[in-house]
């Protein structure tokens, strides 16, 4: 570097008495005044580089702090605080979803740039991989079958028993490697589900134009397929029911009331991983039923 | 220069004049002082004759442009060569992790996997051999991206519109620091929220982001007000690979015998304290390996009408 540059003009004023200096200023030789003033400069310079830079960076706590979005993460993440200090940011995890569940997330995450998340009324994770591939790819541990110890874990998140693949049925081995759920589903809006209202459901679950996919077993055991491709006839809905890639983590309640007339309403179970298969399927919009993210099961 | 005045130099010191120069050096310091005439013709001589080369510079871009491309492609087409991004990937099944990353990650997180350890021991082995901040410009698509703006920022300065405000190099170290101990107390991989490096190599695989917006108020700043600012005084990517760096054999090396000193090199050097040896009369020498900090661009290899700067490997005259 060649020392001096070109904008730096003698000053009139007289010279201040001492160099306040980053660490191993320029060699032993006394300064001229010239020098001294711009190595000053040059020095206020620096410091407002390091503090706006730095300043910038812990912007990063704004939406961390304010939490203002609680994001679903993929199968097996870790709790939040772990997930975003052990999550490299790579993308591995999107690379190997056979349906493209997983995206990465913006700046305005701030310190979660980069980390993964699933919209499940876009795309939910139905499993199509069987063996919970991103958990294999992840470089770090952030996605993980069983969290070491050190690690903490809330009660209500540990599946009570491994969750069984639908799809699977007939294999030697139908369980999914997975420990603790991503979230629990809920029927949050039981006044607009078509079974409450005791309606059927004819046609493209999500309309022509949704993009989302789901694997079909009846189909193709390892191709997902157009959700829009796979149209419904149903007297009574039950998409959310049906649809779920889990073992006992959701049924229809029946209940006959005291008129005899009998009352549905889908009820999720203690197995429910929060995948958000039912939040994707489920044909009134806004969805009935929708992902709790990262919350535990409750009674 | 010793090795650990080297160093000193990379961590933000100044050089200083060396303190003893060999005899053989002292010979050829006296005999460019000797025939000043002679040697003016001899210096125009090679300028008349220099050729514009670009050699390096092409193999470099291309280099960068298609690592960036396959990961893109692994992606995109599906090819599984090269899965994931700069900061964690996968070439065909081998675990590779950029230094800087994992150490955040691991001052962050506190807890390493064996995929971590193996990754990032796999890249610091074939960073140490292809020589350490090598990384930087033959690999970080922020420093093509960065190297382009910067012809546009020296335009801009030819033509006296701006002019370039130098920082103090040590805030780099500053940097690297702060951004570690972030990471320890916050628990959270604070640089990574900024760093161009990751942004970038995310936004050519997963697709465009608004943190491109970042990127490119970054440039801007470079442009407007300091030359290639975020390589010579942010980066800790650069220092961390600069380390290791400190220990490759590959390197460019200065052949005192061959240099007319006009100083070509400094002027297209990223990182210019580097070739500090090269101002006459400095040289300890006859053959000088360049400080840690040189990115391997090849530039200056380049611009050097008398090939005084090569690329060389340490302890190869040995064996061969
Ligand atoms: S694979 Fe792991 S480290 Fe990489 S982005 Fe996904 S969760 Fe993060
Ligand atoms: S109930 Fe919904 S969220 Fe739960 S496992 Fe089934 S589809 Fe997934
Ligand atoms: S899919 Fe939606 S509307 Fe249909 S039963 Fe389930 S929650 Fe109700
Ligand atoms: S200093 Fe940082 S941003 Fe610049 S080339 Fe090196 S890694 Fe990339």
């Amino acid at each position: 570097m060649s020392g001096k540059t070109g904008e730096e003009r003698p000053a009139a004023t007289p010279q201040p008495p001492a160099e306040a200096g980053l660490p191993a200023a320029a060699g032993g030789r006394p300064k001229a005044p010239v020098r001294r003033q711009s190595s000053r400069r040059r020095f206020l310079r620096s410091a407002f580089l390091v503090g706006g830079v730095l300043g910038l960076a812990m912007l990063g706590y704004v939406p961390v702090a304010g939490a203002r979005r609680t994001r679903l993460r993929p199968p097996g993440a870790l709790e939040e605080n772990d997930f975003l200090s052990s999550c490299i940011k790579c993308g591995q995890c999107v690379q190997v979803c056979p349906v493209a569940a997983i995206r990465l997330d913006d700046i305005d995450s701030g310190f979660g740039i980069g980390v993964p998340l699933i919209d499940a009324r876009a795309q939910a994770c139905d499993f199509s991989c069987d063996a919970v591939q991103c958990i294999l790819a992840c470089p770090t541990g952030s996605l993980t079958y069983r969290k070491p110890a050190s690690l903490a874990t809330r009660p209500g998140m540990p599946l009570a028993r491994a969750p069984l693949l639908k799809a699977k049925e007939k294999d030697a081995e139908p369980t999914l490697n997975l420990a603790e759920r991503m979230g629990i589903a809920r029927l949050a809006r039981p006044d607009s589900c078509l079974a409450v209202l005791g309606k059927g459901f004819r046609g493209q679950a999500r309309g022509a134009d949704f993009r989302g996919r789901l694997r079909y077993v009846e189909r193709d055991r390892w191709r997902p397929v157009a959700v829009r491709d796979h149209p419904y006839e149903r007297d009574l809905c039950n998409l959310c029911v049906t649809e779920c890639p889990i073992g006992d983590a959701i049924t229809m309640q029946v209940r006959v009331a005291a008129d005899g007339s009998r009352q549905h309403r889908p009820q999720v179970l203690e197995q429910c991983v929060g995948c958000g298969v039912c939040e994707m399927i489920c044909p009134v919009d806004p969805a009935a039923i929708v992902i709790a993210a990262r919350q535990p099961w409750a009674i | 220069m010793s090795a650990s005045e080297r160093l000193r130099v990379m961590f933000g010191a100044a050089p200083l004049k060396p303190e003893r120069i060999t005899p053989e050096a002292q010979q050829v310091h006296r005999l460019k002082r000797m025939s000043k005439a002679d040697f003016a013709a001899l210096k125009q001589h090679a300028r008349d004759h220099q050729l514009v080369n670009h050699k390096w510079r092409n193999r470099r871009w291309a280099v960068l442009i298609l690592v960036n491309l396959l990961f893109t492609f692994s992606f995109w087409l599906d090819i599984q060569m090269l899965e994931g991004s700069l900061t964690a990937s996968r070439f065909v099944g081998f675990h590779l992790i950029d230094l800087n990353s994992a150490l955040q990650v691991m001052l962050a997180h506190r807890h390493v996997i064996v995929n971590l350890f193996i990754g990032t021991a796999t890249v610091f082995v074939l960073w140490v051999a292809l020589g350490g901040r090598s990384f930087c410009s033959w690999v970080c698509p922020y420093h093509l991206v960065a190297e382009w703006f910067e012809w546009l920022h020296l335009r801009l300065v030819a033509k006296r519109l701006v002019s370039d405000h130098e920082f103090h190099r040590g805030a780099r170290s500053i940097f690297w620091l702060t951004f570690a101990l972030l990471a320890v107390l916050s628990g959270y991989t604070v640089f990574e929220t900024i760093s161009p490096t990751g942004i970038l190599s995310r936004a050519l695989i997963y697709g465009p982001s608004l943190a491109l917006g970042w990127v490119l108020l970054l440039l801007l700043f470079e442009v407007l007000y300091s030359r290639r600012a975020w390589c010579r005084y942010v980066c800790p990517i650069g220092l961390t690979y600069g380390m290791v760096g400190a220990i490759s054999p590959l390197r460019v090396e200065y052949r005192l015998e061959h240099c007319f000193h006009e100083g070509d090199c400094r002027k297209v050097c990223m990182v210019p304290h580097v070739l500090d040896v090269v101002i006459k009369g400095r040289a300890a020498d006859l053959k000088t390996p360049i400080g840690p900090d040189c990115t391997r661009c090849g530039l200056c290899v380049d611009v050097c009408p008398s090939g005084a700067l090569v690329f060389d490997i340490k302890g190869l005259d040995r064996l061969l």
